[in-house]
């Protein structure tokens, strides 16, 4: 996988990870060309798309859109699922997420994302392992938060 | 400072925190520009302090702005020090915004290495784990190089967890540093068998992609992935290993014929669509590797074809895409196979998803018959007049002109109709492919002989209506391309055209001049030919009128183009204005000229195979790239010649792409290498003068037929409409009336049909007899040249980083292979070791550094004393206490070199063993410390702070104030190596050879990144005089040693024979790169049968110790002759240095975010150089 993007339907950006690296200014612009096909496409249109060299792999979850440049012998229906999979995540540690959620815990979405892809290959399948960790992880944090809220 | 704590802690309170700033942005949507300035500003307040925890806040916020579109590349070195923090909660803050912003080219990376290496050797397996997948985000070429080891050791970490995103790493890993793949590859293929499926299945991954982007090195694996395959229920295992076997299969059709079993059973059994469309893939993939022969061969397509047709008539859209997608990958194999789910994809092509429409249109390319392809394309084009996108529009006629063209245009059955349709298609709006229209108008004019007269019809009737045709938007459109096309048939078969005289006015008229400049060429030629055909007709008729009346014409529309800016234009314009010229003295005089204009346009045309002007053959002593002439100092006319053969792209297209067109420069090898070099100036301005596209005359020209046309087109109101819409024209053919004629004929057919039965049966239904003659030829090639002798080359870019892992895996591993454990970066890491955190301590930390640096007393004094001289800060400990560690460690090395030495019967009459056991001590700090102890000090850092109005006292002053200086030599410490050597001393002839300088039998003794020490030991008479030469080579590429020295421990039995009586001997003051010195030093050996050890250390110095020790910085990267430093001030300025050695001057550049401290910090490196 290439990269991951999250939008909302107002076009704006949610989340991005990119696995493969470029400079800002071709990142703003992959993002806003994708963010404009994408928006663009009707409802019941299929959830993938050609895109220069790339596959675009996309689905629309309520009001945000997860979508996923793949190359062009990966397979659609996997990264598909990979999105399903991080949207369960998000479902689970959130509790029923929706978008604000993202929005104000950017983070942990983020960590989140981590634990399930590395480097753009899918590291953990299992849920219950990824929220296991994930939980382990908050709790570290929470121990530091707690031994001195402010420290020097 | 306990005012500032608490200071700092009740601004935290006010600060915002992320949530906070997420809010602030939500409610100021109006003016979010603003808002987020004003954060932007808060933050930078924020990275000022020092505490860590407001700096995470802000990095945090930074992460949230970063994501908005705003630039935070400022803050890199901010996100470092988040980075470094030991506390999870804001490493993981700070590796998540350096995930986010950072990439390979990022600067402050060359930083991290080591604060990475120590996260991923942490106890803590969230805090490696959180450096394993930050660093897959941002891993550049030297990390990958720098931290392979680490990495690959967490591969055999007892945390699956840890196993797992190391195993994924080490993928990026590869990528970026190639060579590690051969000695990580074994690691990495145990991880296969190990007992965490997500290990596992995360070594499929990698190797999964690896094998994809070169599947023959990975052939060997085959069977553990069979293994794998045939035992695994992990779905997403699974799919990633049948994807693997895709790539495999090409490689090796045995492996596909073993595999088309399991395949076809997981086909049948599995209900997850992700897998069945990868085993599908595959099976496809395996069926393509291996040709028929197989059993079952048919039952597997058949069953994918099966599955494929379940997929695509499923209501979900992605699965009718994909269905779609693999369907036409069978196609290219077994495209009788698909053929029978027409109805399926004509279907398709009414979807709404326009996606989908154009996978069907892939598929319709092999489902085109002669008897439906007429029905075929005129769906598309009424598709086309519907189709909204221009895209999809551009697509629909691609596609309509592949399916007609493919294979020579075996599908067409009625040449007339497909002229039609490339007439029609000329008429859709600003369509980009006007070129490929023109190239198929020229190509079927060329190959079908019998629809000639029919095209030239068209086409001058294209020419008349040029401005209708293309509309106002021809600027922007390439149909105008058409024009080119039309012209050159008009021209080239000028003897078909119904009425000459009209085109050739059509081709003169001053809309022309709109057009661009190598169409107006074209016209110019084709005006040529077209006058030369009505000269000689006329002349033939005796008709003076219509010569004069031509040749009238052309003088004085001519002018127009004489003078036009397009430099071809312009020279073929007055080239042709010149032979109208004297044609027209010469009519005048009653002379004849048929005979030469035939002459002109003489020879046959043919298509010309694609690659056939590239295949000429250069003749021998031609040198194309040589001057014929001597350069003019104006080169205006070369410039011309040039683009008349190369400048022209379409022309070039036209040579490249095109299956076969008019050769439209008509060169004779033999010719040319038969002219003299001066002769060939003029014969290629004859040649441009000659018009290339000409067909000799031919029966054909007087054919009753060329009457009957003539009336109706004499009817055609030329009508110069301004509409955006293009006009249908009256005489224009329609495709639909191919279609009804079509009809009857098949009508006509059928009631045949019953009276001539016998007839029908000999001839198939698909085979429709041809009614025309299509030169299907592949074009004429020059002797000897074949089509096909192309070049296997690797399609991928030069820049895709997997080129470079092609590697074979399956040769051994030699022991030179090895990830590169750097030691010179390591034997510096003892120095500089995690030298950003230490920079980035702030005074709270040093307290803890004192205790630590109490260890070594000695080196404490002396900074303590320096301290008190120099006032300076405490930092200075830090920098002692890595010192002193680097004593420590750099532990003595012991080399035991046993000399076996077989003496000769002059020494003593039996053998007798000399060992001696060289101990060599090298580079060791005290021994550099003893001899030159003044010059020795504790690192600098210099520090220029900035008071802060923290203390009202110090408030007036608020001056720069330089408030440390330190200094101190450390030195690049040698590695802890030791080794032990056995060697023996052959032959008693070596004594001679010792007294020379060059020693033969050179023996390694040590050697580190910098130096290499060679020796060479011997026994001079008398005996007990022990001779060793030392060979000092500087293995530095492009830096000098200095003050080479050796200092011997001298044993009793053993005493080195010197002038002075220092302990150590000078050996060289300066050694410069790369370069040797000999140095042979006399011991006395009092007995020589017992075992000895001799200790000895060598010390130096270099540019490089004295720049960092005199500055204070660490060492970032060291690239041959170029370092680069970072240093961090008390008040946490940063400060950058990139030295670079150059033709043994020292060029330092430097960069600050405080530009004071930067020139003061220039100057005193400068001050220190000059002083040494």
């Amino acid at each position: 996988m290439q990269f991951m993007l999250l939008f909302s339907r107002q076009g704006k950006l949610r989340l991005q990870k990119w696995y493969v690296a470029h400079p800002d200014k071709v990142k703003k612009k992959i993002t806003r060309e994708l963010i404009t096909t994408i928006l663009a496409r009707k409802p019941k249109m299929s959830s993938f798309l050609e895109w220069k060299d790339l596959k675009i792999v996309y689905k629309r979850y309520a009001s945000l859109y997860f979508c996923c440049a793949i190359e062009q012998d990966d397979n659609e229906l996997l990264t598909l699922e990979v999105i399903h999979r991080y949207v369960e995540l998000l479902d689970k540690y959130f509790g029923s997420v929706c978008e604000l959620d993202i929005i104000f815990n950017f983070e942990k979405a983020y960590f989140m994302l981590d634990e399930l892809l590395v480097g753009g290959e899918v590291c953990e399948t299992s849920k219950k392992n990824v929220l296991k960790a994930i939980a382990a992880q908050d709790l570290l944090q929470e121990v530091s938060y707690g031994d001195s809220p402010y420290e020097i | 400072m306990a005012l500032r704590k608490v200071k700092g802690n009740l601004e935290r309170m006010f600060d915002k925190n992320l949530t906070d700033l997420v809010r602030g942005i939500r409610n100021n949507k109006d003016i979010e520009m603003k808002y987020i300035t004003q954060c932007m500003e808060e933050i930078k307040a924020e990275l000022r302090q020092d505490n860590v925890a407001v700096k995470a806040n802000a990095v945090a916020k930074l992460t949230y702005l970063q994501m908005l579109g705003y630039d935070i590349s400022w803050a890199g070195f901010n996100i470092i020090e988040v980075m470094s923090s030991p506390k999870f909660t804001y490493k993981r803050i700070g590796y998540l915004a350096a995930s986010q912003c950072f990439h390979q080219d990022t600067e402050v990376l060359m930083l991290t290495t080591n604060m990475i290496r120590k996260d991923l050797n942490s106890q803590n397996m969230y805090d490696a784990g959180t450096a394993l997948t930050g660093l897959s985000c941002f891993i550049s070429n030297d990390l990958a190089r720098d931290l392979a080891n680490d990495v690959m050791t967490l591969l055999s970490s007892t945390k699956p967890y840890i196993r797992k995103k190391a195993v994924l790493l080490m993928y990026k890993v590869f990528l970026k540093y190639p060579e590690a793949l051969r000695p990580a590859f074994p690691r990495l293929k145990e991880k296969l068998e190990d007992p965490d499926p997500g290990v596992q299945s995360a070594a499929v991954n990698v190797i999964c992609e690896l094998a994809r982007k070169n599947p023959k090195n990975y052939l060997s694996l085959a069977p553990v992935f069979f293994k794998l395959m045939t035992s695994s229920t992990n779905n997403w295992m699974l799919i990633k290993i049948i994807k693997l076997f895709g790539a495999l299969t090409p490689l090796e059709p045995r492996l596909g014929k073993k595999l088309i079993e399991p395949l076809t059973n997981l086909i049948h059994s599995t209900t997850a669509m992700s897998l069945l469309y990868e085993c599908i893939n595959t099976v496809i993939a395996v069926l393509i590797s291996i040709s028929s022969g197989m059993p079952n061969h048919t039952a597997s397509i058949q069953l994918c074809v099966q599955k494929l047709r379940i997929l695509i008539e499923d209501s979900d859209q992605n699965l009718k895409y994909l269905g779609l997608l693999a369907m036409s990958k069978i196609l290219q194999s077994h495209p009788k196979s698909v053929q029978t789910h027409k109805d399926l994809v004509l279907q398709c092509l009414d979807d709404k998803d326009e996606s989908i429409r154009l996978r069907a249109l892939d598929l319709l390319y092999g489902m085109v018959s002669r008897k439906n392809v007429m029905e075929i394309v005129r769906k598309l084009m009424t598709h086309m007049d519907k189709a909204e996108g221009s895209n999809y529009r551009d697509e629909l006629l691609q596609k309509i002109i592949l399916i007609c063209s493919q294979n020579n245009y075996q599908l067409i059955t009625n040449f007339e109709w497909y002229i039609s349709v490339l007439v029609e298609l000329c008429r859709m709006e600003g369509t980009q492919h006007g070129c490929l229209i023109a190239r198929q108008l020229l190509d079927v004019a060329i190959r079908v002989s019998a629809v000639r007269e029919f095209t030239v019809g068209q086409m001058a009737l294209l020419l008349e209506n040029a401005n209708v045709v293309m509309g106002p938007t021809t600027v922007r459109s390439s149909i105008a391309e058409v024009l080119y096309a039309a012209a050159w048939i008009c021209g080239e078969f000028s003897q078909l055209l119904s009425n000459p005289l009209s085109s050739l006015e059509s081709l003169l008229s001053h809309k022309v001049i709109s057009l661009p400049g190598y169409i107006q060429g074209v016209f110019i030629q084709n005006v040529f030919k077209i006058y030369a055909r009505i000269v000689i007709t006329a002349e033939e008729e005796e008709d003076k009128e219509t010569i004069e009346e031509v040749t009238n014409l052309l003088l004085e529309r001519l002018p127009h183009f004489t003078s036009s800016g397009d430099i071809e234009v312009q020279e073929r314009a007055t080239c042709l204005m010149q032979l109208v010229n004297s044609i027209q003295k010469g009519i005048q005089n009653c002379e004849k000229f048929s005979l030469e204009l035939q002459e002109l346009f003489a020879g046959e045309m043919n298509p010309v195979a694609p690659k056939a002007q590239k295949k000429v053959p250069i003749p021998e002593g031609l040198d194309l790239d040589g001057w014929i002439n001597t350069p003019p100092s104006s080169d205006l006319d070369d410039d011309a010649d040039d683009k008349e053969f190369f400048g022209n792209a379409f022309k070039k297209d036209l040579f490249t792409k095109a299956e076969s067109n008019g050769d439209n420069s008509r060169k004779d090898s033999k010719e040319i290498s038969e002219d003299e070099l001066q002769k060939r100036r003029e014969a290629r301005k004859l040649e441009q003068a000659n018009n290339p596209y000409y067909v000799k005359v031919s029966s054909a020209t007087h054919s009753p037929k060329f009457q009957k046309h003539d009336n109706d087109f004499d009817n055609i109101p030329v009508t110069p409409l301004n509409l955006n819409v293009p006009l249908k024209l009256a005489g224009m053919t329609s495709v639909d009336k191919y279609l009804i004629v079509e009809g009857r004929q098949s009508k006509k057919h059928k009631k045949h049909k019953k009276n001539k039965k016998h007839h029908q049966a000999s001839s198939s239904e698909e085979d429709v007899p041809d009614t025309l003659l299509v030169n299907r030829d592949i074009g004429e090639m020059p002797e000897g040249a074949s089509v096909s002798d192309e070049e296997d080359v690797d399609t991928r870019p030069l820049d895709d980083p997997h080129r470079a892992l092609d590697i074979d895996l399956d040769i051994p591993l030699s022991p030179t292979e090895k990830i590169p454990t750097r030691s010179h970066r390591e034997s510096s890491n003892i120095n500089n070791k995690v030298p950003i955190e230490e920079n980035i301590m702030t005074s709270n930390i040093k307290t803890d550094i004192e205790k630590k640096s109490k260890k070594k007393m000695k080196g404490k004094k002396e900074s303590k004393l320096t301290k008190e001289k120099r006032k300076r800060s405490k930092n200075v400990e830090k920098s002692s206490d890595q010192c002193n560690e680097l004593e420590k460690e750099a532990e003595e090395k012991i080399i035991d070199n046993y000399l076996n030495n077989k003496s000769d019967a002059s020494q003593s009459k039996s053998k007798e063993l000399t060992n001696l056991e060289l101990l060599l001590l090298e580079d060791n700090n005290n021994g550099l410390q003893q001899e030159n102890g003044d010059s020795v000090h504790p690192p600098v850092e210099e520090i220029i702070e900035e008071k802060k109005s923290l203390d009202p006292v110090d408030k007036n002053k608020k001056k720069k104030e330089k408030k440390a200086k330190k200094e101190k030599k450390s030195k690049r410490s040698g590695r802890k190596e030791s080794f032990k050597q056995y060697e023996e001393i052959e032959s008693p002839k070596e004594y001679e050879d010792f007294k020379e300088e060059k020693l033969p039998n050179m023996k390694s003794l040590t050697q580190n990144s910098d130096i290499k020490v060679n020796y060479h030991a011997s026994f001079e008479h008398p005996c007990t005089d022990l001779f060793i030469g030392f060979e000092i080579t500087n293995q530095i590429m492009n830096g000098n040693i200095g003050d080479l020295s050796l200092a011997v421990q001298c044993l009793q039995s053993l005493q080195l024979m010197t002038q002075n009586s220092s302990d150590s001997i000078l050996i060289t003051p300066e050694l410069s790169a790369m370069s040797s010195t000999i140095k042979q030093l006399r011991f006395q050996v009092d007995d020589d049968s017992i075992p000895l050890k001799l200790r000895g250390t060598f010390s130096y110095k270099l540019v490089l110790d004295i720049l960092t020790s005199e500055g204070n910085l660490s060492v970032v990267e060291l690239v041959e002759e170029t370092a680069s430093l970072y240093g961090q001030s008390l008040r946490h300025h940063h400060i950058c240095l990139l030295a670079k050695m150059k033709s043994k001057s020292l060029y330092v550049d430097g960069k600050s975010d405080n530009s004071t401290l930067l020139a003061n910090a220039l100057d005193h490196l400068k001050q220190e150089f000059h002083r040494l």
